[in-house]
């Protein structure tokens, strides 16, 4: 378990992490969600103690990571947002340093052969670090954050480097450690958060501006009033139906896409959802859907809407 | 610690680091050697000894300069700090790796003194004693080096740093001789020491609380205008005693003693304290690093 309290991290004048509190329970995933330059991975280098806090607390299951670093480092591992890895050494040797450094008790053989054949690095075992491609190393990197089997595991975005396909695995995997183990992830990446994570924490210039379940968060963000439309019918007639929809407030024509068939982008009123009067509309008209989506919403969308609902709520800003 | 220790003498084999040390140590040692000893035909190594310092001025860095600036460099020094080990066995254990190397190349000294012995009876005690101050002077390099390479992320730079460190110390005797150590009795002549060292330290206060506000309260005025007042200080109090007490500090000065085959406890816990130091600076560095 994660507890952070007001923890705050000073540069001089710079605020790079400032006053940020959330909590993280066992067999939990969090979501660590920012722009770069947010804070994210100061906020994970000071829970795995690698630079201090300028205020604040961060206990890992209950043990300050300042008052008993080593206790507190025991429970952790960490995959920072560059693979620490020593490229003279074999993934062989590499795994039984940290094995060593780590002070791990369990049977060694088989533990770091578990390791190596849950991220999938058994066939580079014996090659040098220096020789393996980005993804390899990557995986490296989480199978060292993995030796002694910590309760806690804290990735900085892992999958930034990777192809599409080892995304996936590397997205499973996570998910499959999550089961019994404490997971902080953070990533630029809307989508992967969404897809990993029970818990989000968006952060942007040092503040959280969101701690939420995924569900809540996407229940606040996603009102549907921004829908992508794909209707077949005469180009004007159609514009004149839309707009006549009650709440929409503006309609834009995309691309085409075949005869008398066009896309069309609806703004309608903030919290208002035309999903249903469209469709009757369109029925009544005589006018065929083929297809209907939420316009998807950009992280810059979200850090936008939040701030903006915080100012309207009398928040901080 | 231990796997600190085993890693760090394993990269000083699988980089070109440690074979260069080693080769450089034996092919100049061997020169020294053959120069100082068998060309002379005598069974005395102490010229060798002395020659055998101001190598290391030039190889200990090559040995230590990439100890800690290149873990930072490569940000491998994450896993070090987010694994639970402390500052001080970290640097330890690099220290203790650096050293072994170290022991390897100065064995061969035993060697040339069993070549010695092939033509005559060679005098043991004076040689073991030359080569326990030897491996005294070279723990107190290293941990120089070590710092060294705290301070800084290119292996360049702190190969030079700890060069210059070195050299510094080994000609400790010389700055001590050359600084003017009577210019405040010269500046105020026809006064007591007591009444020129409150004049002294008076001016020292006027001008650190000047520069305090002109900088903007700097906490660093304050403690580097300690360090000058305790030095200038001294130059007011009793001057004299300033060559002294860089003699007193001189790394050469220490070492020419088990040269002459004198084996004197002072030098030798001169040069562990030395050590002893400068890693607790290291590990200082390290930790300001984290607060930083």
């Amino acid at each position: 378990m994660i507890e952070v309290e007001h923890l705050s991290k000073h540069y001089g004048d710079k605020k790079a992490v400032n006053d940020i509190s959330f909590k993280a329970g066992d067999g939990e995933i969090l979501g660590f969600l920012g722009p770069n330059g947010a804070g994210k991975s100061t906020t994970m280098n000071i829970l795995t103690g690698y630079i201090s806090s300028t205020s604040g607390k961060a206990k890992i299951d209950g043990i300050d990571i300042l008052e008993d670093p080593k206790a507190a480092k025991a429970k952790i591992g960490y995959l920072p947002e560059l693979p620490p890895l020593y490229m003279d050494m074999t993934v062989k040797e590499y795994l039984n340093f940290i094995y060593d450094l780590k002070k791990c008790k369990l049977p060694r053989n088989t533990h770091l052969k578990d390791i190596c054949s849950l991220v999938k690095i058994e066939h580079v075992y014996k090659r040098l670090i220096r020789n393996l491609s980005k993804g390899y190393r990557q995986r490296v990197g989480l199978a060292q954050a993995l030796v002694g089997n910590p309760n806690v595991l804290i990735l900085d975005e892992p999958t930034v480097g990777l192809d599409p396909k080892q995304i996936i695995e590397i997205r499973t995997l996570i998910k499959k450690l999550g089961r019994n183990h404490t997971v902080i992830l953070s990533s630029h990446i809307l989508s992967e958060v969404q897809a990993v994570c029970d818990k989000i924490v968006v952060i942007n210039e040092g503040r959280i501006v969101a701690d939420d379940t995924e569900d809540n968060l996407s229940q606040r963000l996603s009102q549907d009033n921004r829908l992508t439309v794909r209707i077949e019918g005469e180009q004007r007639k159609v514009t004149e139906m839309l707009e006549g929809i009650k709440n929409v407030v503006k309609v834009d024509i995309g691309a085409k896409h075949g005869e008398d068939i066009m896309e069309y982008r609806i703004e309608a009123k903030e919290g208002s959802d035309i999903r249903r009067e469209l469709f009757t509309s369109c029925v009544e008209h005589g006018f065929v859907i083929l297809e209907m989506k939420s316009s998807e919403l950009t992280l810059e969308d979200i850090f936008l809407r939040l701030t903006m609902g915080e100012s309207i709520t009398g928040g901080e800003e | 610690m231990g796997a600190i220790f085993r890693r760090e003498v394993l990269s000083y084999f699988t980089s070109p680091i440690g074979y260069i040390f080693l080769a450089a140590f034996y092919a100049f040692s061997a020169f020294s050697f053959t120069s100082n000893s068998l060309q002379y035909g005598t069974t005395k190594m102490d010229g060798m000894f002395q020659q055998l310092m101001i190598i290391l001025i030039v190889l200990i860095p090559i040995l230590t300069m990439r100890t800690l600036s290149e873990e930072k460099k490569n940000k491998t020094d994450q896993c070090l700090l987010t694994a639970p080990v402390g500052l001080g066995g970290i640097v330890v254990g690099k220290f203790l790796a650096a050293f072994l190397m170290y022991v390897l190349a100065i064995s061969i000294t035993l060697i040339y003194a069993v070549v010695i012995s092939a033509f005559a009876e060679p005098e043991w005690a004076a040689i073991l004693g030359n080569f326990v101050g030897l491996l005294l002077v070279g723990a107190a390099f290293i941990a120089v080096g070590i710092f060294c390479s705290s301070l800084t992320e290119n292996q360049v730079v702190s190969a030079v740093i700890s060069f210059i460190a070195l050299i510094a110390l080994y000609m400790l005797t010389t700055i001590g001789d050359v600084i003017p150590a009577d210019f405040i009795e010269r500046l105020l002549p026809d006064m007591n020491a007591v009444l020129r060292t409150v004049i002294t330290e008076a001016v020292c206060v006027l001008v650190i609380a000047i520069l305090f506000f002109i900088t903007g309260k700097k906490a660093g005025v304050l403690i580097g205008g300690f360090v000058a007042m305790l030095i200038l200080g001294l130059f007011a109090a009793k001057g004299e005693l300033v060559p002294t007490i860089f003699d007193k500090l001189s790394f050469w000065e220490r070492y020419l003693g088990f040269t002459y085959g004198l084996f004197d406890l002072s030098n030798a816990l001169f040069f562990v304290s030395a050590s002893a130091v400068f890693l607790f600076l290291t590990v200082r560095v390290l930790e300001k690093r984290r607060w930083a």
